[in-house]
C-alpha cells in the first residue's frame, strides 16, 4: 500500500513539470509561426554545476580541505615534473590557498575544512564559462609530510545532465620533503608540526607516495604511529553534474 | 615463455578464433609509455612484447622460468627476448637504454602482427632481491584511442628476500648493485630473511628496510625505498 501510494505521488510530481514544458513548446512554436520578422532570441550563456563528493577511505589521514577547480586543457602536477610552489604548500601543509588562486584556474571552491577518516564532503562549483571543462581536486593526507591525493587535467565536458563518474585516487609524494616523519615536521593532529617549508631537500619531481613507515614499523625516530599507515587508493571521488 | 598446454578443446578453439581474428584484425601501431611512477626504486631494461593470447611470460600462483627468474634476479632480459623471438612476439627492449629511474618514462613503438594481440611487459625492481614490474598478457584493444594500465610489483618466488646486497645471477642470494644504487642503499645488513617458502609468482608484498645505513637488518632505505602498487602506469595508443 505504502509503495502504491508514494508512486502515485512521484507520478503526480513528474507529470505537472512535463505538462507545463509541453504547454510551454506549444506557446513558443505558435509565437514564432505568428511573428516572422523578430530578431533571433539573444543566447543565454548555459550554467554548468557540478557536486563532488570526496571520501576518505583511511584509518587515520584527515584530508586537508579539499581544492576543487576547474581550467582549461592542463595538468596541475604530473609524476615526473617539480611540484608547483602551490602544490607544495597544499602536499606540505594542507594551505589550499595558492591552489586556488592560480592564474589559470576558470572556476574554484574548497571544502569549508578537513574530511575525517570514514567521512565524505561534498563541494558544488559552477562556472558559466565554456573552456572550463578540466577538473583538477587536490587535498593533503595530514599525518604525512608531503602526500597528497587528488586527480588533475580530467576532462568533464562529455558529461551529461545528472551523469556521475567515480575515481579511486591513490597517493601522490609532491616530492619537496624528505619523508622523515620527524617531529615538527607533520602539520596534522598526530605531531601538530610545521607545515609548508619552502627548502626542498626530497627528489623534487612528484610520483607515487610509498606510504609512511612510523615508529612501529622501523622508523624508531618517526611520531607516527601504525595507525597512520595508508594504502591506495585513499579517497573516493564521485562528480555529478547538478547543471 | 611459458606455453600453457591447453586441452584439444580448447585449442581448437583458439586455433578458430585465431582464424577469425586474422580475418577481421590487421597489425596495429602501438605508441607506448611506461612510466616508473615511484620515487625510491629504479627500473632495470624493460622489455615489452606483443604475442599470441596463448603465451605468457609470467602467471600469478606459477612457477617462474628460468628467464623470468633470470630478469626478476638481475634484470636481465636477454632470456625473455629470445623464447619471445621463438614464438613470433614483437618486441622492444629497454626503451630507457638503461635504468629507467624513479618517476621517469620512456616511450616507444611497436607494430605488432596481427595474430600478437597480447601485450606483456617485465622488469626487475631495484633494490629488491626477484621483484619485478609486470603486465601478464593484456588484450591489445582493437579500437583506436589511449588506454591507461597501471602495474603492480611482483615476486618471482625464486630468492629469499634478504634486502641485501648481493648478486644479480640466478640462484645467488642478494640484490645486484649497479652504480645508481650504490650510493643510496645501506650496508652490513644481517639479512631480513634466509627463506622464500612461496616459490610461485605472487604480488611483491613490499620491502621491509630499515633506517640505519650501515647496519640493521636490512640494506634497504625505508622511508624511501618501499613502495606501495601501484609502481608503473602505461599508456598505450592505438593508431
Amino acid at each position: 500500500m505504502l509503495t502504491f501510494t508514494t508512486q502515485k505521488k512521484s507520478t503526480k510530481k513528474l507529470a505537472n513539470p512535463l505538462l507545463i514544458a509541453s504547454l510551454l513548446i506549444l506557446g513558443l512554436t505558435a509565437c514564432s509561426d505568428n511573428d516572422n520578422v523578430e530578431a533571433p532570441p539573444e543566447e543565454v550563456p548555459a550554467e554548468y554545476s557540478y557536486a563532488l563528493t570526496l571520501t576518505n577511505l583511511t584509518y587515520a589521514q584527515p584530508l586537508s580541505p579539499a581544492a576543487v577547480l576547474l581550467h582549461g586543457d592542463a595538468k596541475m602536477w604530473q609524476v615526473g615534473q617539480a611540484a608547483s610552489v602551490a602544490l607544495e604548500k597544499l602536499a606540505e601543509g594542507g594551505d589550499n590557498a595558492d591552489f586556488i588562486a592560480l592564474e589559470n584556474n576558470l572556476a574554484t571552491a574548497t571544502a569549508e575544512g578537513p574530511t575525517l577518516p570514514g567521512t565524505s564532503v561534498t563541494v558544488n562549483i559552477s562556472t558559466m564559462d565554456p573552456a572550463a571543462t578540466y577538473l583538477t581536486v587536490a587535498t593533503m593526507l595530514v599525518n604525512t609530510n608531503d602526500a597528497f591525493s587528488g586527480l588533475t587535467g580530467v576532462d568533464i565536458s562529455t558529461l551529461t545532465l545528472n551523469q556521475e563518474k567515480s575515481w579511486r585516487l591513490n597517493a601522490y609524494d609532491s616530492g619537496t620533503e624528505q619523508n622523515n616523519e620527524a617531529a615538527g615536521t607533520i602539520p596534522g593532529p598526530a605531531d601538530g608540526g610545521v607545515g609548508y617549508d619552502s627548502a626542498r631537500n626530497d627528489i623534487d619531481l612528484v610520483g607515487y607516495h610509498s606510504g609512511v613507515v612510523s615508529k612501529d614499523d622501523g622508523l624508531s625516530s618517526s611520531v607516527l604511529t601504525q595507525a597512520h599507515r595508508f594504502d591506495n587508493p585513499a579517497v573516493k571521488l564521485t562528480i555529478t553534474r547538478t547543471k | 615463455m611459458k606455453v600453457i598446454k591447453k586441452s584439444p578443446i580448447t585449442s581448437t578453439l583458439s586455433v578458430l578464433a585465431l582464424a577469425l581474428a586474422s580475418s577481421t584484425t590487421m597489425a596495429q601501431e602501438l605508441s607506448i609509455t611506461v612510466t616508473n611512477l615511484t620515487q625510491g626504486l629504479h627500473f632495470t631494461p624493460v622489455i615489452t612484447a606483443a604475442h599470441t593470447s596463448d603465451n605468457h611470460i609470467f602467471m600469478l600462483s606459477d612457477m617462474a622460468s628460468p628467464e623470468l627468474q633470470a630478469m626478476a634476479e638481475g634484470g636481465s632480459i636477454s632470456g625473455l627476448a629470445s623464447v619471445l623471438t621463438n614464438a613470433d612476439a614483437n618486441i622492444n627492449e629497454n626503451p630507457a637504454a638503461g635504468l629507467l629511474a624513479p618517476a621517469m618514462s620512456a616511450s616507444f613503438n611497436l607494430t605488432n602482427d596481427s595474430s600478437n594481440t597480447h601485450l606483456s611487459l617485465a622488469a626487475m625492481v631495484l633494490p629488491s632481491n626477484d621483484g619485478f614490474v609486470g603486465l601478464d598478457s593484456w588484450k591489445i584493444p582493437e579500437e583506436a584511442g589511449t588506454y591507461t594500465v597501471f602495474l603492480n610489483a611482483y615476486d618471482a618466488g625464486t630468492e629469499a628476500n634478504n634486502e641485501l646486497r648481493g648478486s644479480g645471477a640466478p640462484g645467488e642470494a642478494g640484490m645486484p648493485v649497479p652504480p645508481p644504487l650504490d650510493g643510496v642503499i645501506g650496508t652490513n645488513g644481517t639479512g631480513v630473511t634466509d627463506m622464500e617458502s612461496n616459490n610461485k609468482v605472487h604480488i611483491h608484498r613490499g620491502s621491509l628496510g630499515d633506517s640505519d645505513m650501515s647496519a640493521g637488518t636490512s640494506d634497504i632505505n625505508n622511508s624511501v625505498q618501499r613502495w606501495l602498487n601501484p609502481v608503473a602506469k602505461l599508456t598505450i595508443t592505438v593508431q
